[in-house]
């Protein structure tokens, strides 16, 4: 028999040899790779589903519009834009369409479209009744002024029949409307209405505004060069968009918190990543004398290497493998239960559908893999380093002096974390701050052993008081890399817990706070799905008996850039001199002559609307120049928001539709009775679309919203705990097995059998306790990160660090308490064994 | 009579016919007695309901062989609220047909084009014929020559036309019935013998052509009567400067409801009563893309006070089939064909459904 394939015997036999008789320890780590896998990938394939979703939903609202224009804000841009842009060379057609948010009868949340069908033939013909070719002749409703058409969704909401008559509401106006047909090519789920352009501006008093053209180029005509060319002839309210900045308005939508969710997962991988090391570290630490032997039978170090890392790949394969099936069944569950943004409300409309995405699998898989394979790589090198004659007799470390190394490399990895910290944002997604929450995280794990020794000092130095007590000090003082395998797990899982309760609190108490700020008063009253108010509607309402005082607001849309979703356009009566807003850092008083506005902490880093520049934004045709007098501390419109005074806005735009009030009730009238009668003074079509509420149903309704979109967070938060609890359980298990003849030989020189348990339950403790600790000052590290760095970069928002001191103990304690219990589990099992066999087996 | 004129009526009049809608517009009525004037009449009536400029004849192209055209544009004033200020208000709809009949094709190439008039894209000028809908145009210049430039993805036209004749006014002087009932009629002129010169390009080919063509021009607010599913129409350039025009309007079972024409010959113009017109079909052609038969040859008899005069109709080719139905329009027949010492077109329409009129 050549050596070679002496060799290959020997490594298939000493492989499934372990595995069979470790079942549990390879499963377990093939668990927390497939555990890391599956989440990354769910995350991923949700989103790529949802975003898949958005932008055929994009694709078929837009038809098969080359490029689109769309005004800055819902009051449009003037129709002279239609002729001018028809004449650009290169355009085939152009489609002109009023566009409003309305309310179809019981259905809110629709885009109600006007359209001249005889266009909209040649550009977006999903925007039709039916689809052309065939029998497609536009029915007898063609220009009826009454008829629209509603696409399925719109239909089974509004709760009409074809035939039926249905009232719409947009732009502050109801009118009636017949339904005369279904729109069978819009996409599932979104709800749209289309009627004729002219009755669209005529009934909605939109006469001569547009919000939309929809362009179909010539064939063979350069997009570039005909964007450029329309760029010229377009006012400065109108924007050009095309399917990429459409996709990418979409995409940033929501990128943020998907590469939030994702971090998340690849943070469970790297967690993966440190139970196979500990399962590898210990199995090799055991088959020691195995692995002398074979050295002594002349198999070459790097053979004994390839052999753990061949181990490693194994697992990685099983896992990551798993974990892609796992991740598709969690992609898949998900989607139907909470829909395409895991509950963060950024996607409306339709279900998506699941789509498999083989390129991301293919990545996950590697990384899956790669986790598993250098999670060997330290085990296998330590294997192949050892000395054959020393390693025969089974004594020594498991692997070499961790602890001179580590302190290095761990100092090392914290220094590039922190530096990593000050790096800025790379797209919108805060790669550093990952990137630091990850070195960080790297470094507190190599630190492990060498902190591990320096906080067990002081009591090994200490008389204890019991024997057991001072045997389990000792022992993990003296063996600081095997207390240190376990300590990977529960210190990698408890900081990232840790830090994101930190995160997520801080989050919500300032949530709160600013919640306080912006709700002084007593009522506030808003009108949703295209409702508003007109003058007469505004004194009926201020007239309410118990009304004091009533603010009215417009909020509408601003679109500062194609690329990015429009911002919030508040328009309130601010007056001169400084707001009521909660404003953070200085006030800058506007020149003479200059209009001031107010832009929102995240409006203000996306768009540079820093305290005193000047920019000119796109209200009214020629654009107007602004000041920023301040910044404001904003967590609701996460795409930004500009404040400006109505008085200012209402000169600019012409506009003298409200959406919103804030009622202050007259003392002594209790606010519910004021709401009564104010719903009774709105329009009676709007009514049914008004919400009148009091603060603190609002401040509860926004919390809730809060906590639904941390829902997925605290999932996942949950499965990274039960990982590293697995990996404690399994280290334990692992390591008491290992440790059969010191229990024997404790037993033989007269140790009872419950001292021997207490000591283990002392050991486990005090790791748990050595892990709670260590893991909490890392997790408050990286949860700075998160909220100083992470957060502002990926939602352009602050918040104030808040301690949730319950839960730290909490942690602190059932981690103590789980490790106790895990290691005195294990322990039973090993010291049923015959005692005086134990000692002997060995030898 | 080019009455068909197809694609709009099955807009115009579907709007009309929804009885959900109040009529808002007074359309003016065609009377007996009126005095054509051109070039006024070369121009829109925007008034009335409906309206076209239909150009047929025949080609001459570089190679030689005859190939069909088609040119025409429509406009109708749909019944709706004239109080709507928007300047979307659809007061006035275009549209346009071309086609190219080409024996070596075997069927008809089409393209069209349909607008609400406005904003300078599409306009039907009043007081002469200028009438545009995006790049399509149809224009009478100053030298009094029309021109016409349309065309699609498979082909473009630019042709010049030059009336050669004055103008045959159908009917009593212009005033030409389409049914039993009075108000069942329209203004109708027509211009034969008019010489085309001008350019076609196809599969990115370029040729100059020359030819012969037809040019309907008729006016009208009335609907013809309920029981009409279709109508026949031909006109026919004959040699020696003759035009004939010959139309049926038919009922369900195919028999003549209405009948009418006329015959210019040598000075001398003759107006056909009902009675002094026949159509029996000769040859039949099934389309196989719509099932609709089409008696694509016929036998025209017409009573002149010299006797029955008898031509037998035989088309280009027999698939002139054109489906305008993605643009609103219907399914007719519409192509070159010949007769013993002339040569013109015959149009077929209500063979695929009754119009919806």
């Amino acid at each position: 028999m050549r050596p070679e394939a002496a060799g290959g015997l020997a490594a298939r036999w000493m492989l499934l040899g372990e595995w069979r008789a470790h079942p549990a320890r390879v499963a377990t780590a093939v668990m927390a790779i497939a555990v890391g896998v599956a989440l990354a990938f769910a995350v991923h394939l949700i989103n790529a589903s949802a975003l898949n979703e958005f932008s055929k939903a994009l694709r078929t609202v837009n038809g098969d519009a080359d490029l689109q224009v769309r005004s800055a804000s819902p009051q449009g841009f003037a129709e002279s834009a239609y002729p001018a842009a028809a004449g650009v060379e290169g355009i085939a057609a152009v489609s002109p369409g009023v566009e409003f948010a309305a309310s179809v009868g019981a259905a809110t949340g629709v885009t109600l479209i006007g359209l001249d069908p005889l266009r909209a033939a040649l550009v977006t013909p999903a925007l039709l009744s039916a689809p052309t070719g065939g029998q497609a002749a536009p029915g007898a409703e063609v220009f009826d002024p009454d008829a629209v058409r509603l696409s399925p969704a719109a239909l089974a909401d509004a709760g009409v029949q074809i035939g039926g008559d249905v009232v719409i509401t947009a732009a502050g106006i109801t009118r009636v409307f017949r339904v005369v047909g279904v729109l069978s090519a819009a996409p599932e789920g979104r709800k749209l209405a289309v009627i004729d352009i002219a009755a669209a501006q005529w009934r909605f008093g939109q006469l001569g505004r547009l919000q939309r053209l929809d362009l179909k180029l010539a064939p063979g005509a350069d997009a570039d060069r005909v964007s450029e060319a329309l760029r010229r002839v377009l006012p400065v309210d109108a924007a050009i968009s095309n399917r990429q900045t459409a996709g990418r308005r979409s995409d940033s939508l929501s990128r943020a918190y998907r590469v939030n969710l994702q971090m998340l997962g690849l943070v469970a991988l790297l967690t993966g990543g440190f139970l196979v090391f500990s399962a590898q570290s210990l199995s090799v630490a055991r088959r020691r004398p195995q692995f002398a032997l074979l050295r002594v039978l002349g198999t070459p170090r790097r053979a004994l290497m390839a052999q753990v890392l061949a181990e490693g790949a194994i697992v990685g394969v099983f896992g990551a493998g798993a974990g892609l099936a796992v991740g598709f069944g969690i992609a898949a569950t998900a989607l139907r239960l909470l829909g395409g943004d895991l509950g963060g409300g950024y996607f409306q409309g339709g279900r998506p559908q699941l789509v498999f995405a083989p390129v991301a699998a293919a990545v996950f898989f590697g990384l899956g893999l790669a986790a598993a394979i250098l999670g060997a790589l330290l085990p296998a090198r330590a294997a192949a380093r050892a000395e054959p004659a020393v390693a025969l007799k089974g004594a020594g470390e498991v692997w070499g002096a961790p602890g001179r190394i580590s302190a290095w490399t761990a100092t090392a990895l914290l220094c590039a974390g922190a530096l990593a910290t000050t790096a800025p944002a790379i797209g919108g997604v805060s790669v550093f701050g990952y990137l630091a929450i990850a070195l960080l995280l790297a470094g507190g794990v190599t630190a492990m052993p060498w902190l591990a020794r320096l906080m067990l000092t002081p009591l090994s130095r200490r008389d204890l008081g019991s024997a057991w007590a001072m045997l389990a000090a000792q022992r993990l003082w003296g063996a600081p890399g095997q207390g240190a395998l376990a300590l990977c797990g529960i210190v990698a899982s408890t900081s990232l817990m840790i830090a994101m309760a930190v995160m997520v609190t801080s989050f919500r108490s300032s949530v709160t706070e600013w919640l306080g700020q912006i709700l002084p008063a007593d009522l506030y009253v808003r009108m949703d799905g295209g409702g508003g108010l007109d003058p007469q509607a505004q004194t009926r309402l201020a007239t309410v008996p118990g009304v004091a005082h009533i603010a009215f607001r417009r909020t509408t849309s601003l679109s500062l850039s194609p690329n990015l979703p429009p911002i919030a356009l508040i328009a309130e009566p601010l007056g001169k001199g400084r707001p009521t807003l909660p404003l953070i850092g200085r006030y800058a008083p506007p020149p003479a002559g200059v209009i001031s506005v107010w832009a929102s902490e995240p409006a203000a880093r996306i768009y540079g609307l820093n305290t005193g520049v000047r920019r000119r934004l796109p209200l009214g045709p020629r654009g107007t120049l602004v000041n920023v007098a301040g910044v404001w501390r904003d967590y609701a419109h996460q795409q930004g928001a500009i404040s400006i005074d109505i008085g200012d806005y209402e000169r600019l735009t012409g506009e003298h539709l409200r959406t919103e009030a804030a009622v202050t009730v007259t003392p002594g009238v209790a606010p519910a009775e004021v709401a009564r009668r104010l719903r009774a003074a709105l329009p009676p079509a709007s009514a049914q679309q008004t919400l009148i509420a009091e603060p603190r149903e609002i401040r509860a309704r926004a919390l809730s919203v809060f906590d639904r979109s941390f829902l997925v967070t605290y999932g996942l938060e949950a499965i990274a705990i039960l990982v590293g609890l697995t990996g404690v359980g399994a280290t334990f298990a692992a390591q008491t097995l290992a440790r059969a003849k010191e229990f024997g030989m404790l037993r033989h020189v007269g140790v009872r059998r419950g001292q021997v348990v207490a000591m283990l339950a002392a050991e486990g403790a005090l790791l748990g306790a050595v892990g709670a600790v260590a893991g909490i000052a890392l997790g408050l590290a990286m949860s700075q990160v998160l909220i100083h760095v992470v957060n502002p970069q990926s939602f352009n928002w602050t918040m104030r660090t808040q301690i949730p001191w319950v839960l730290l103990m909490g942690v602190t304690e059932s981690l103590v308490t789980t490790s106790a219990g895990a290691a005195v589990a294990a322990g039973w099992r090993a010291l049923s064994a015959d005692a005086i066999r134990a000692v002997r087996e060995d030898w | 009579m080019a009455l068909s004129r197809r694609g709009f009526s099955l807009l115009a009049l579907a709007v009309t016919a929804n009885p959900a809608m109040a009529a808002h517009v007074d359309y003016p009525r065609v009377r007996p007695g009126a005095q054509l004037r051109f070039p006024a009449d070369h121009g829109a009536h925007p008034e009335h309901r409906t309206e076209w400029w239909y150009l047929t004849g025949w080609l001459r192209t570089a190679g030689g062989e005859p190939n069909g055209f088609q040119v025409t544009f429509f406009r109708t004033r749909p019944d709706v609220d004239p109080a709507n200020p928007s300047a979307f208000a659809p007061r006035q709809v275009l549209f346009a047909h071309a086609a190219l009949s080409d024996p070596k094709v075997g069927r008809l190439a089409h393209a069209q084009r349909v607008a609400r008039a406005g904003f300078g894209l599409a306009e039907a000028r009043v007081g002469d014929a200028d009438i545009r809908i995006d790049d399509w145009r149809f224009w009478r210049m100053a030298d009094g020559r029309f021109r016409t430039r349309v065309g699609g993805t498979e082909f473009q036209m630019d042709l010049t036309v030059a009336p050669t004749q004055p103008p045959v006014l159908q009917g009593e002087h212009g005033f030409s019935r389409k049914g039993p009932a009075l108000e069942q009629a329209s203004y109708y002129y027509s211009l034969p013998h008019m010489q085309v010169s001008g350019m076609l390009r196809r599969g990115g080919r370029l040729e100059s052509v020359t030819g012969e063509a037809w040019m309907d021009r008729e006016w009208s607010s009335s609907i013809l009567g309920a029981d009409a599913v279709g109508w026949d129409w031909t006109g026919l350039n004959l040699e020696g400067g003759g035009a004939l025009t010959a139309f049926q309007v038919r009922d369900a079972s195919g028999q003549s409801l209405w009948a009418g024409g006329s015959l210019r010959e040598a000075g001398n113009m003759m107006a056909f009563a009902p009675a002094d017109v026949w159509f029996e079909p000769i040859q039949r052609w099934r389309s196989p893309r719509t099932g609709a038969t089409y008696p694509v040859e016929q036998r025209l008899s017409v009573k002149t006070p010299g006797g029955v005069r008898i031509w037998r109709i035989r088309p280009l080719f027999n698939d002139q089939e054109l489906d305008s139905r993605a643009g609103g329009g219907p399914v007719y027949w519409e192509g070159a064909a010949t007769v013993e010492g002339g040569r013109g077109y015959l149009e077929l329409t209500g063979y695929a459904a009754p119009l919806r009129m």
